[in-house]
């Protein structure tokens, strides 16, 4: 078997590991548009990168530990409901991407790569850069895990408890940022989302404690990232949708599992 | 032994341009259990989330003991159907390093809440009083000085509001920590209590339950109807209300002339 589809399954199988802890993370705290707006403006870290020739991972993390910031303070101030807040931002960022982008030649840039992954593209050196986010970020994860946790059952609870809320909000979202930077290789921005996501939602129907629930969401995201590279091996089909694909039957077959072995 | 916990000065909050609480004063003393009421709106909660510091106040200060450790037991506790959380795991999250119960005293607990049972069921399919109850034990954990209890008694039955009010006293007796407690139930509460502070933005009048129930802004404040209640109560300690809704609905009474 070829090298790159080597590279390809490791580079998917890190990011669906650290997805599940996290996207079980944004599955509790309703975060799941939030990232959906750091995604979309990754592309906007893209262009940025272009633009400023330098590192363009790099800039993406930049681009998105911004957004992240800006984000929260924003949240905070409550000028209006978040949720129109994250779609007015999501779809701003996403355009202002497409059209910073547009200044570029076709030829030099893959935008559908950038939308929807190009797994198999993945290199050593995005290898390189997913294995460092991916094993910061799981550090940082264990490191505050149960603070995180307390803060996702009752936030005030928490911080008459002595914990820092603001603090844990702000560093989940910066963790969120940066598997999405490293992420838009293998699914693109427009589909990062759902690799976060869906696992996490398939893994609730299983699992009994939220720890069970994170494991279980990071088998189905390799599970799902595996099969994805196969279907797209043998089928030659677009391989970030394919695994996004995979991911959603296996949510769906697990939601219509028999009653009795769902756990409560 | 009446050591001071927490002491608010002049306390105030505004929010666009309307006060919610205004120039109150008081002191929460260990050992003692303060129960502040008043109807809906009159800035109950407000009052209790700035001692918690979990909004700020417009002006006043705030004193804590150095150290003060808070149990807080919120009025609702809205849980994500998404979070698998069994109830032991909840209760865990709340444990104190250093600051904790002695496993005796805490196996009393959970048998006093008659919680043993309820320590692997997954929080989202517990009932009304059980959350309450879940919600006692979790503030308890952690030994705390000051325990502070937003209508601690919600969504239980009246038989339940009475062994849950003696259950607080209980917990005083044994931790000897302060209690402070929101309530907008009137004649339960008073029994079991050493401080009322009757709130309506400001400070109507506060003092010893008998005090209070004598006090004219007392009775501007409930009505006629409503203190009244409270007079037969204090008479007749052995006997349960079953009509508590109605000396709370309907009086719509005058706000305090001093307000």
């Amino acid at each position: 078997m070829a090298d790159f589809l080597l590279w390809a399954w490791f580079g998917g199988i890190m990011i669906a590991a650290i997805a599940g802890p996290l996207g079980s993370f944004m599955v509790w705290r309703r975060m799941a548009y939030f990232g959906d707006t750091l995604a979309h403006a990754a592309l906007l870290g893209v262009a940025l990168g272009l633009l400023l020739h330098i590192n363009i991972s790099l800039a993406v993390v930049l681009v998105c530990l911004l957004l992240a910031l800006l984000l929260s303070t924003l949240m905070h101030k409550r000028i209006i409901a978040t949720d129109t807040l994250l779609g007015i931002l999501s779809h701003a960022s996403l355009s202002l991407g497409l059209v910073a982008l547009s200044i570029f030649d076709h030829q030099t840039i893959d935008l559908m790569g950038f939308l929807f992954g190009d797994l198999l593209a993945i290199g050593q050196q995005d290898l390189m850069w997913i294995a460092l986010a991916c094993c910061v970020v799981l550090i940082i994860l264990i490191w505050v895990w149960k603070p995180l946790l307390s803060i996702t059952v009752n936030e005030e609870l928490a911080q008459v408890e002595g914990i820092n809320v603001a603090w844990m909000r702000t560093l989940l979202m910066l963790m969120v940022a940066v598997v999405i930077a490293v992420a838009m290789k293998v699914v693109g921005v427009l589909l990062i989302t759902s690799l976060l996501i869906i696992p996490a939602a398939a893994a609730r129907r299983l699992s009994n404690s939220p720890e069970q629930m994170a494991l279980l969401a990071s088998l189905l995201g390799m599970l799902s990232v595996t099969g994805g590279l196969a279907l797209s091996w043998f089928y030659d089909t677009p391989a970030g949708p394919s695994v996004v694909l995979i991911a959603s039957s296996l949510f769906f077959l697990l939601f219509s599992f028999p009653r009795f072995l769902r756990a409560s | 032994m009446s050591k001071v916990l927490l002491c608010a000065k002049n306390l105030g909050v505004k929010r666009s341009n309307r006060w919610l609480i205004k120039d109150v004063d008081l002191s929460l003393e260990a050992g003692q259990i303060t129960t502040v009421i008043g109807p809906n709106g009159a800035g109950k909660s407000t009052l209790v989330r700035s001692l918690l510091n979990l909004i700020k106040p417009t002006c006043g200060d705030i004193n804590a003991m150095k150290g003060l450790l808070i149990g807080y037991m919120p009025q609702k506790l809205k849980l994500e159907d998404t979070l698998p959380l069994t109830v032991s795991r909840f209760l865990d999250l709340g444990r104190h390093k250093q600051h904790q119960l002695s496993p005796q005293l805490w196996h009393n607990l959970l048998h006093e809440c008659r919680a043993e049972k309820l320590l692997e069921r997954p929080m989202h399919q517990l009932s009304g009083g059980e959350t309450q109850r879940v919600l006692l034990l979790r503030a308890v954990l952690r030994k705390p000085h000051l325990l502070v209890l937003d209508e601690p008694v919600q969504g239980v039955d009246v038989t339940g509001q009475v062994s849950l009010y003696n259950l607080i006293g209980q917990i005083r007796d044994i931790l000897g920590c302060g209690i402070l407690m929101v309530s907008h139930d009137l004649h339960l509460v008073m029994a079991a209590t050493d401080q009322v502070i009757c709130l309506n933005q400001h400070i109507c009048c506060s003092g010893h339950p008998e005090q209070v129930s004598q006090d004219p802004a007392f009775t501007d404040l409930f009505g006629p109807q409503g203190a009244g209640n409270l007079a037969l109560y204090n008479h007749q300690h052995n006997h349960h209300h079953t009509s508590h809704g109605d000396i709370i609905a309907g009086q719509h009474h005058k706000d305090c002339d001093h307000g």
